[in-house]
């Protein structure tokens, strides 16, 4: 569906086969309809920014294809890989990241040790738990790497938790990066950030979609961010996709029009 | 000045099994959310462990490396048994957190009437190397030799753990758990691998504080775990629930006022202390004197 041709750099080798596809996807929870048979897909290296009024269902979605709610009814593909039953965290291994609407790092870690915990996770260094965490390791590089590419690695060893909101947001996506997902899900890396920070934030999503290739579904109330990064818009209403298309073509669809009754977009 | 020393050493010995206890508690409560009402069952293992063993374990006795191996024995016990309950009944109610609770509190007495029905409800006299029953001098006080070797081991396990959570990868999970599961399970973490093993070393813990207990006591019996369970519950909510030098502060606090105050005030006044720091410390600051793991 994508018709990027230009392949951006770190891209798959199959661009053509969508990396995410979402067919008939439904969620009901005590009868209530909250995600309505939503079907699309996601090509490699696309921008895809997700828009609706408030319980559109636009975290339920991001909640589904994460796992962390039951699916009722379609299947969520993953690089040609049924995930629709998977557990988060094997989701998450198959390289599904995403982000929270609230801020969510570790308070109590260091800057450092919150990105490494994920690099960790990456580089299945688990599996050797007693091993000490030592500074020139493998997970340790990738965490500098990571701060690096937002802007924190200044900030390494102080508590996550000092760290002002939008740093903080910052940190979230050092994270993700750390754990190297081939899709992004970002639920509104905007929300309570400070507006002389949106800029700053918005270039660290730009780069990390442009420069490191990643495809990015986010979920977005300033438009104004979106319509500088997103290759495509996704509106939902009432749980169902309303209209995806290039941002300049659903801005003007009547029909996402009166979903927003009159809202600006 | 000779009795205040006794008494704070004595009561700093105190602290030092209600440390063991709690810390084992905390971890397990601050990483999965369970309140683990079967500790103390672990804790009259680990002494039954101990006790069994200087008795009939070959190399094992009541004396020097024979007494240390009846310990380590204790101690090994106890840490399988807290393993086995852990992967058993622990983890298929996962989430599950009343269902939890009624499971551990239904081992605790269920594990506690298994020891009495085999050894009896009488208590047993407990093994004591030569080494602890006699006393060193210090500031004028003939402190018995037993309350170093409880504040030692206690200082050993809480240096141990510190270090553990602080420069392991494992420790890294944990600490991040304790802070957010949820989180951890989304960076592709299986954080329930880490249960069994916090269950595990909270169960060698308990069961340390078993044998030490033991030795102060001079005896074990079958409902010593759960009496002391109780002081251990007061450490961790005063502790800050999930942390272990939060823990260990407030060991050292409890077990000095309860000390005291059975000295000074009259015998059982100790506990009613306790009660009311516990009050005192939820009162003004409700979290607990500190939130943060390690």
């Amino acid at each position: 569906m994508s018709t990027r041709t230009d392949a951006a750099p770190g891209a798959r080798p199959a661009a053509g086969a969508p990396v995410l596809q979402v067919a008939g996807l439904t969620c009901a929870i005590g009868g209530a309809v909250i995600v309505d048979d939503v079907s699309f897909d996601v090509a490699p290296g696309e921008f895809v920014a997700v828009i609706g009024p408030n319980g559109a269902g636009k975290t339920s979605l991001f909640n589904l294809l994460s796992g962390l709610l039951p699916v009722t009814g379609g299947t969520v593909t993953l690089d040609g890989t049924d995930i629709t039953g998977a557990s988060p965290s094997a989701r998450a291994r198959r390289g599904l990241g995403r982000t929270f609407q609230a801020s969510s790092v570790f308070a109590g870690l260091t800057v450092r040790e919150n990105v490494r915990l994920a690099a960790q996770a990456k580089l299945g260094g688990s599996m050797r738990p007693w091993q000490r965490v030592r500074p020139d390791d493998a997970a340790h590089d990738v965490a500098t790497r990571s701060l690096e590419r937002v802007g924190l690695a200044r900030r390494a060893e102080g508590l996550a938790g000092a760290l002002s909101h939008g740093d903080k947001r910052k940190l979230e996506l050092a994270i993700l990066l750390a754990t190297d997902p081939a899709v992004v899900l970002l639920d509104e890396p905007m929300a309570g950030v400070s507006i002389e920070d949106v800029a700053g934030l918005t270039e660290v999503i730009a780069d990390v979609h442009r420069e490191e290739g990643k495809t990015v579904l986010m979920v977005e109330h300033h438009m104004d961010v979106l319509l500088g990064l997103a290759d495509r818009v996704a509106v939902m209403h009432h749980g169902r996709l309303l209209a995806l298309d290039t941002p300049s073509r659903v801005t003007s669809d009547p029909a996402v029009q009166q979903a927003y009754l009159g809202e600006e977009l | 000045m000779d009795t205040v020393v006794l008494l704070a050493i004595t009561g700093l010995g105190l602290a030092a099994l209600y440390f063991l206890v709690a810390s084992g508690l905390s971890l397990i409560f601050g990483l999965m959310g369970v309140l683990n009402f079967a500790h103390g069952a672990f804790l009259t293992i680990g002494a039954y462990g101990t006790w069994w063993a200087s008795d009939h374990l070959p190399g094992a006795g009541s004396t020097g490396w024979g007494f240390v191996s009846a310990v380590a024995f204790g101690v090994a016990v106890g840490t399988l048994v807290a393993a086995l309950i852990e992967l058993a009944l622990i983890r298929p109610l996962y989430e599950r957190h009343i269902e939890q609770v009624l499971v551990t509190v239904g081992l605790s007495l269920a594990l506690v009437a298994l020891v009495r029905a085999v050894w009896g409800a009488d208590p047993h006299p407990f093994p004591r190397p030569e080494w602890t029953q006699r006393t060193t001098s210090v500031l004028g006080a003939n402190v018995p030799n037993d309350r170093f070797l409880l504040i030692g081991s206690a200082l050993v396990v809480l240096v141990a753990v510190l270090a553990f959570l602080r420069f392991t990868r494992f420790g890294l999970i944990i600490r991040a758990g304790v802070e957010n599961r949820a989180m951890v399970t989304a960076l592709g973490i299986d954080v329930r691998k880490a249960f069994t093993l916090v269950f595990a070393i909270g169960g060698a813990f308990a069961a340390l504080a078993g044998a030490l207990g033991g030795i102060y006591l001079g005896s074990i019996s079958p409902g010593q775990g759960t009496s002391l369970l109780i002081f251990a519950f007061i450490v961790v909510v005063i502790g800050g629930m999930s942390s272990i030098t939060g823990a260990a502060v407030a060991a050292v606090l409890v077990g000095l006022v309860q000390q005291f105050a059975n000295y000074y005030a009259a015998s059982g006044v100790g506990d009613l202390s306790v009660v009311l720091l516990l009050a005192v410390v939820l009162l003004t600051r409700p979290s607990g004197l500190t939130a943060r793991v390690a």
